[in-house]
């Protein structure tokens, strides 16, 4: 694994492990955690909190005939047996990303943006959409300020901004407050997986014509 | 060894072992009349309807009985394994929702629990759980709040006042092993 510098929030952290994340902010979530074993384990000691307070809860009685019909929903089938897991065969997209993809980086429909920038909106139940973005060494990821709080997770490359280097496995969390002009490094181009929960709102003239390009 | 009280936590990973060795039924037995109650409360506190509450119980815990092979001591105890499942259980239900999950971990089928590690993850999940109780009240309810699903993580502050360092670090430890058996 790489260096990761740029971690998930502890609140984003907590709410994944509560469940009250949407969809298309679990997915980044759940990319990240894949890429990053410390933030898998800030994520299980959530998950702990989780299971105490299950645990401590006030109890609601189940209906008497409850442990028959659970008996009767296993129907006699043995434990599954675990199945070893292999490891992933090396690619760009770990596994939760290329579900939503449906394969690696190749496998990706990319729709052209201009500026050489391209994106691929991944389909969530969600109204928080969660697209990837390509951008290629040296280019600017259009200037805007946000609404709401985006996720950025670098899969390949990295791109700086006014704040610092985001290379592969990190993650920018960015809130209202911060008005940022991303720029990917030269060489390799960048790509990102990223969320809003809000539209975007875009600081200049053409980068707003492109916004329903955007979708957001 | 120290004893085992027969409703501590790791009295109920040797039941989830005595199912996924023995399928024994006695074991899920005192598992579900532990279990079930609390997660039927749990969900019907996440705003479920009692009788959905109550199938979705069900459910959680047949899938217990189904997954105890997949139950590793040493990285969670019994009550946040199935509190996972639970959670889950409601994101799909009431949310009709995917939840992505990260990848598993490669593990082989040599792949052992650690017996210390999964103590010591047993002591440091009871270490969390009184320092969970000794918090203000205030603070309390709203980390129950959250895991109810009633807060945003715009609601949730930054600063949780939750002692997480140390079990994170148990963890941890406990990836870094696995990563090192699988190379
Ligand atoms: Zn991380």
């Amino acid at each position: 694994m790489n260096q990761i510098n740029h971690h998930l929030t502890d609140s984003l952290l907590m709410a994944y492990s509560a469940g009250s994340l949407t969809e298309a902010f679990s997915l980044v979530v759940a990319t990240h955690i894949s890429m990053c074993d410390d933030c898998r384990a800030r994520a299980a000691a959530f998950d702990t909190v989780g299971g105490q307070i299950l645990d401590d809860d006030a109890t609601e009685a189940m209906s008497e005939s409850a442990l028959e019909a659970t008996l009767r929903l296993i129907g006699g089938a043995a434990p599954e047996p675990r199945t070893p897991t292999t490891r992933r065969v090396a690619s760009t997209f770990p596994l939760p990303l290329q579900d939503y993809v449906g394969g690696d980086v190749e496998a990706v429909r990319w729709k052209r943006l201009g500026g050489g920038v391209r994106q691929m909106i991944l389909p969530t139940s969600d109204t928080a959409s969660v697209r990837l973005l390509y951008i290629p060494g040296g280019a600017a990821v259009p200037d805007h300020g946000h609404r709401g709080t985006e996720l950025t997770l670098v899969l390949q490359g990295a791109f700086r901004d006014e704040t610092d280097r985001f290379g592969v496995g990190d993650i920018e969390v960015a809130t209202e407050d911060l008005q940022h002009k991303p720029v990917a490094e030269p060489g390799v181009a960048c790509i990102c997986l990223a969320t809003t929960d809000a539209p975007l709102k875009f600081n200049s003239l053409i980068p707003r014509m492109l916004q329903p390009l955007f979708k957001i | 060894m120290t004893e085992i009280d027969a409703t501590s936590g790791p009295a109920w990973a040797l039941e989830i072992a005595a199912i996924r060795d023995k399928q024994d039924q006695a074991a899920f037995r005192r598992l579900f009349l532990h279990f079930a109650p609390r997660i039927k409360g749990f969900l019907i506190k996440s705003g479920s309807p009692a009788d959905i509450a109550e199938d979705c119980a069900q459910e959680v815990m047949a899938t217990v009985w189904r997954k105890a092979a997949q139950f590793d001591p040493s990285r969670a105890s019994a009550s946040t394994w199935i509190f996972t499942i639970a959670r889950n259980k409601r994101i799909d239900v009431v949310r009709r929702e995917r939840r992505p999950e990260p990848e598993d971990l490669p593990w082989g089928p040599e792949a052992e629990t650690d017996q210390e590690d999964a103590l010591v993850l047993e002591q440091e999940t009871e270490r969390l759980s009184k320092a969970i109780s000794a918090l203000p009240e205030k603070q309390r309810r709203l980390i129950q709040r959250a895991f109810y699903g009633d807060l945003s993580h715009r609601e949730l502050a930054e600063e949780t006042g939750l002692p997480l360092g140390t079990i994170k670090s148990r963890i941890r430890l406990a990836l870094d092993r696995l990563r090192h058996e699988m190379k």
